[in-house]
């Protein structure tokens, strides 16, 4: 089936509603599956217990990144090919992202609490995110306040672009900040390659995420297919109205 | 580039530029709002001299950042508003090109005199005399990225007929690679020890990049919002 079988509403409702639940109760096993191994891993000598908020921090972090990349192909689909469905996907996808990042700045936060003695630091990486969570919050702005459906996708289409362009230079800046301002004094992961008995319960979770991610994705795009429609018909029913009292 | 497009950009940026010089323009009310900003920041922090000298570059370069943000919103609305937006976008000459012109202007009438004042506020913030000519070329070559990007987020709101604080959110995020470029540029060359050179030539790149990229972004903006 080509991508533009899709751009029909109605065939695209048709296919995701008997998906949903299948990609939920999928959701369900691989986060059951993973919390569990999650809680089976070892923890770590320096850390404690503590490390284990890692398996929700860091898919958080990857699907609060990948939601922008989506968002992007989304605003090409709408700029470019003008497909009826790219708007849609790309406003379902914006504030999906945005509380993934959220999620990963919270949970950092709270990871840093215990093991840096503080919530919050200037670190390049917790500043990235922080910035992606503004821009996140700009392009809901843009939606709240376009009067226009349509107006208001493809404008933010646009900042989605842009955002797009920018988010690299802004992570090289904040890195390049970070290393001037403050000088390695953070406990930073990586150096040595993660033991599987972590790595392995850290890829179901991301796994269980993406699953999540995109269940919340299609559902919020039914969902706004279906305000769309409302709308439509609320449209019609008051020039109906204002025709028959004229 | 034909010559008649040629013409046609200095017309518009010679209008643009009039427009904001003369009565009812807002060409020096944002170097007057960078001035007042300055001189609240030692209400704030305190008036130790000392403090307000190694804080003194952030401080010119966060008053310039929000006094460049103050006028843009008025960028395209007042054309919006008297239809000549409209015949801009249906001239021969490309909109990308009428973006530059106008942003051009708004640059010159604006972004410029920030540039020009800002070593008498350097003064009353106790920056070293030798250092203010460096901080004001780090302005020059900052703020241009500014109005740059500041285009796109006029475009956007103009769009959606919405303007100041959703522009701020909009544009303010995408500022920060050149307020920290331009903050470590004009540091390095006041305290040291870091050298002045990387930091210049990327703020310098980051202007030329957003030159490209802001006439673009804004001109798809405004031709996807009106049409």
């Amino acid at each position: 089936m080509a991508l533009i079988d899709l751009a029909n509403p109605t065939r695209f409702l048709r296919l995701v509603n008997p998906l949903l639940p299948w990609l939920a109760a999928a959701t369900a096993v691989l986060f059951a599956v993973g919390l569990y191994r999650a809680m089976g891993a070892p923890d770590d000598y320096q850390q404690g217990a503590t490390v284990k908020i890692m398996f929700l921090h860091v898919p958080a972090a990857w699907l609060g990144m990948m939601g922008w990349g989506l968002m992007s192909v989304a605003a090409l689909g709408t700029l470019v090919w003008r497909h009826p469905l790219a708007d849609v996907a790309g406003k379902a996808a914006a504030p999906i992202g945005a509380a993934f990042t959220f999620i990963c700045l919270v949970t950092g936060a709270l990871w840093g609490r215990p093991t840096w003695g503080t919530y919050w630091v200037w670190d390049a990486r917790l500043t990235s995110m922080l910035v992606l969570l503004l821009l996140y919050l700009g392009v809901l702005a843009l939606y709240w306040t376009a009067e226009d459906p349509g107006r208001g996708s493809r404008a933010a289409a646009i900042l989605s672009l842009v955002g797009a362009v920018n988010l690299p230079i802004i992570k090289f800046s904040v890195d390049w900040w970070n290393t001037l301002h403050q000088p390695a004094s953070i406990i930073r992961m990586g150096g040595a390659a993660i033991d599987p008995s972590i790595l392995t319960p850290l890829l179901i979770m991301a796994g269980a995420f993406t699953l999540l991610f995109f269940t919340l994705h299609l559902a919020a795009m039914r969902n706004e297919i279906l305000r769309r429609r409302v709308r439509t018909m609320q449209i019609m029913e008051a020039q109906r109205f204002a025709e028959a009292g004229a | 580039m034909g010559p008649s497009s040629m013409s046609a950009f200095t017309a518009l940026l010679l209008r643009d530029m009039r427009l904001s010089i003369r009565v009812g323009g807002g060409a020096l009310m944002g170097a007057l709002f960078f001035l007042i900003v300055v001189v609240m920041m030692p209400f704030a922090v305190g008036p130790d001299l000392n403090l307000l000298a190694r804080i003194g570059p952030a401080i010119l370069w966060l008053g310039a950042l929000l006094a460049s943000l103050l006028a843009l919103d008025r960028l395209f609305a007042v054309d919006h508003e008297d239809g000549s937006l409209d015949l801009l976008m249906m001239g021969s000459m490309p909109l990308e090109l009428a973006v530059l012109a106008k942003a051009i202007a708004h640059w010159l009438t604006t972004g410029l005199p920030l540039v020009i004042i800002a070593p008498v506020l350097g003064l009353m913030l106790n920056v070293e005399l030798s250092a203010m000519g460096v901080v004001a070329l780090t302005l020059l070559a900052g703020t241009p990225a500014l109005t740059f990007i500041g285009l796109i987020g006029a475009a956007l709101s103009v769009a959606l007929r919405r303007g100041g604080l959703l522009l701020a959110v909009l544009v303010l995020p995408l500022t920060i690679p050149v307020l920290i470029f331009g903050v470590a540029a004009a540091n390095a060359a006041i305290v040291g020890p870091a050298p002045f050179g990387p930091p210049f030539t990327i703020l310098c790149a980051l202007s030329l990049g957003s030159l490209v990229l802001g006439p673009v972004a804004a001109a798809a903006a405004l031709r996807h919002g009106l049409e």
